[in-house]
């Protein structure tokens, strides 16, 4: 009975709500005008739910995105129905830019290109949040008498406009890293924890402040200008190897600000859709940080040091086997099954056609190939896939990682592209190694191992890779994507 | 603020359901997973609306234009990219000849 309670009085809740909300500079809606306006913020709720659930399957998925587009679009008629025609015309002007921006850039951009577009939507997200936060608290203040922002609400407003403008600042420091504007590793200041830690605490003093002073706008842009500090110094020396898990935490800051700003608009449509977005960075970070076996405090706050424990000199000297593009094709000649491991250097050299060209000529030859996707393979959650799937390869052949790792003894030939520190037998055998623990693909159980690489040089860890002087492994040197183009020229001659 | 406790409730249950909902996706899909969300939580422009539409001030009208433009970026942007992507994903190996 208490939970039938609740629900009615959520939905009189949302009845008020939209009536009174900004100041009462809404018409007052008939009874069902307003039916019609949260009937539709209803259908959206639902609708958006089951657009993540019908994702969860590539056979669905685009059933998902039709599902959210219905959503969206009743949500924003929902919306505009609740306006006189006269007010409207800035908001046609927004939409009408934001399609003119946002269509040719969704079109044209590269599969590439995906984790930066993905870094600069979440600045917009963020910038929305920050900025429809900011207005409505210059509304509330601009009342004169007595002051609207209660505790809570000047509290919610506090962390939303924090949230949002750290996210659009950090989340802009990540687009450049990733369109390779900035370099991919600055140098922290030498106090950069420090620093950033005081930013911190600055924010939340002026938060407290305005709690209990809500009128004083000057702490209010002060707490703005803070943000958007902290959120540079926040991802600046961050490097590129992490941008999955700090794309992760971005996206799940901006989806809370989003929640938030639903908390102090009384909409309760933009707080459903703001916690899925949340709670999905949530999991895509914790994803993240387990597949490098690393904490949210350690990428955040702390960089990984290269240790030179054991010299690479030592491992490598005279074990390392190189091998020419004829040696390797005629290794693959003879496979029978033919695993391929790429990680963020494929992605790099742009090797996944040239990739899926090899795959080709061997499947002809009755060889079976399949892909070994390390979750933090690529810039950002599940890139591999979206770039392994651009070339065509079905998607059946895109193997997780505890699904194919049992079967690496059974592979004839394992060929890494582009990855190191996620195909390093020294997580699995050296407890003092920094990756120690780390969950790697087990490349070294194959028969026969080959190595694109240009040079021996260490991964991000910093750590020689003793897979390199295995007796099973040989290192084909060279560009990942020239490489392979010569293997495959030397396959069609063999 | 009103109703306080009622958004708890609606936000707590949102974000668990969102974390068991999210949890079965497939890893293979997690990028249109982010992109996807991301257009989701563009619906703050239903908010960037009310400040617009609503609001007193020029501030007001100007912030909430470049929101609301902001918020159809990520829309528009978000869902064709994730059909995109989408499509590429296929079953069956397509021979080339």
């Amino acid at each position: 009975m208490t939970n039938l309670h609740s629900l009615g009085s959520l939905f009189a809740a949302v009845d008020v709500e939209l009536n009174i909300s900004t100041n009462g500079a809404v018409r007052h809606l008939a009874d069902r005008d307003s039916i019609l306006v949260w009937g539709s913020y209803l259908i959206a709720a639902a609708l958006f739910i089951l657009s993540l659930k019908w994702l969860s399957h590539p056979k669905t998925a685009r059933r998902g995105v039709l599902a959210g587009e219905i959503g969206m679009a009743l949500a924003v008629i929902g919306t505009l129905l609740m306006y006189d025609v006269v007010t409207y015309n800035w908001v046609l002007v927004g939409i009408a830019l934001g399609s003119i921006i946002g269509t040719p850039m969704a079109i044209w951009m590269p599969m590439t290109a995906v984790p930066q577009r993905t870094a600069l939507s979440h600045a917009f997200g963020a910038l929305a949040a920050a900025l429809v936060g900011t207005a409505h608290y210059f509304e509330e203040v601009a009342v004169p008498g007595v002051p609207h922002l209660d505790k809570f609400t000047m509290a919610i407003l506090a962390i939303e406009v924090f949230l949002g403008a750290l996210t659009f600042t950090g989340s802009l420091i990540a687009f450049g890293k990733l369109q390779e504007l900035l370099p991919s590793s600055i140098k922290g200041l030498p106090n950069q924890n420090a620093i950033n830690f005081s930013l911190l605490g600055v924010a939340a003093l002026l938060s407290i402040w305005l709690i209990f002073s809500p009128t004083s706008w000057i702490v209010f842009l002060l707490l703005i200008v803070v943000s958007l500090v902290f959120g540079l110094c926040l991802v600046i020396p961050i490097g590129g190897a992490d941008m999955p898990t700090v794309i992760s935490l971005l996206n799940s800051y901006a989806g809370l600000s989003a929640s938030l700003m639903g908390f102090i608009l009384d909409n309760y449509l933009l707080i459903i859709a703001g916690a899925l977005d949340g709670s999905s960075g949530l999991i895509l970070s914790i994803v993240m940080c387990k597949a490098m076996n690393r904490s949210f405090t350690n990428v955040l706050f702390g960089r990984m040091e290269p240790t030179s424990a054991a010299s690479s000199d030592d491992i490598y000297a005279g074990k390392v086997k190189s091998a020419s593009p004829e040696d390797v094709a005629m290794l693959l000649e003879g496979a029978q099954r033919v695993i391929v491991v790429p990680g963020y250097g494929l992605a790099v050299a742009q090797a996944q056609h040239v990739v899926r060209e090899l795959a080709t000529i061997l499947e002809e030859h009755g060889c079976t190939v399949e892909y070994a996707i390390h979750p933090v393979a690529g810039r950002m959650p599940g890139h591999m896939n979206v770039l392994l799937a651009e070339a065509d390869v079905p998607y059946e052949q895109l193997k997780e990682m505890e699904e194919i790792n049992p079967t690496f003894p059974q592979c004839d030939v394992a060929i890494v592209i582009g990855a190191n520190d996620v195909v390093n037998p020294l997580a699995n055998t050296d407890p003092t190694s920094p990756i120690a623990g780390m969950p790697i693909l087990n490349v070294d159980k194959a028969r026969n191992v080959v190595v694109v690489k240009r040079s021996l040089s260490p991964g991000f860890a910093g750590i020689p890779n003793p897979l390199f002087a295995a007796d099973n492994c040989l290192m084909l040197f060279g560009d990942g994507k020239k490489a392979l183009m010569e293997v495959v020229a030397a396959l069609k001659e063999g | 603020m009103h109703n306080l406790e009622p958004k708890l409730f609606v936000f707590l249950l949102a974000t668990f359901l969102g974390l068991e909902v999210i949890r079965r996706v497939s890893p293979l899909l997690h990028t249109p997973l982010m992109s996807l969300t991301n257009a989701i939580s563009a619906i703050a422009i239903v908010a960037a609306i009310q400040i617009t539409a609503g609001g007193h001030s020029t501030l007001s009208t100007v912030l909430g234009t470049i929101a609301v433009t902001a918020a159809t970026i990520n829309i528009v942007g978000g869902f064709l990219i994730t059909d995109r992507m989408l499509k590429m994903f296929r079953r069956e190996t397509r021979r080339r000849d």
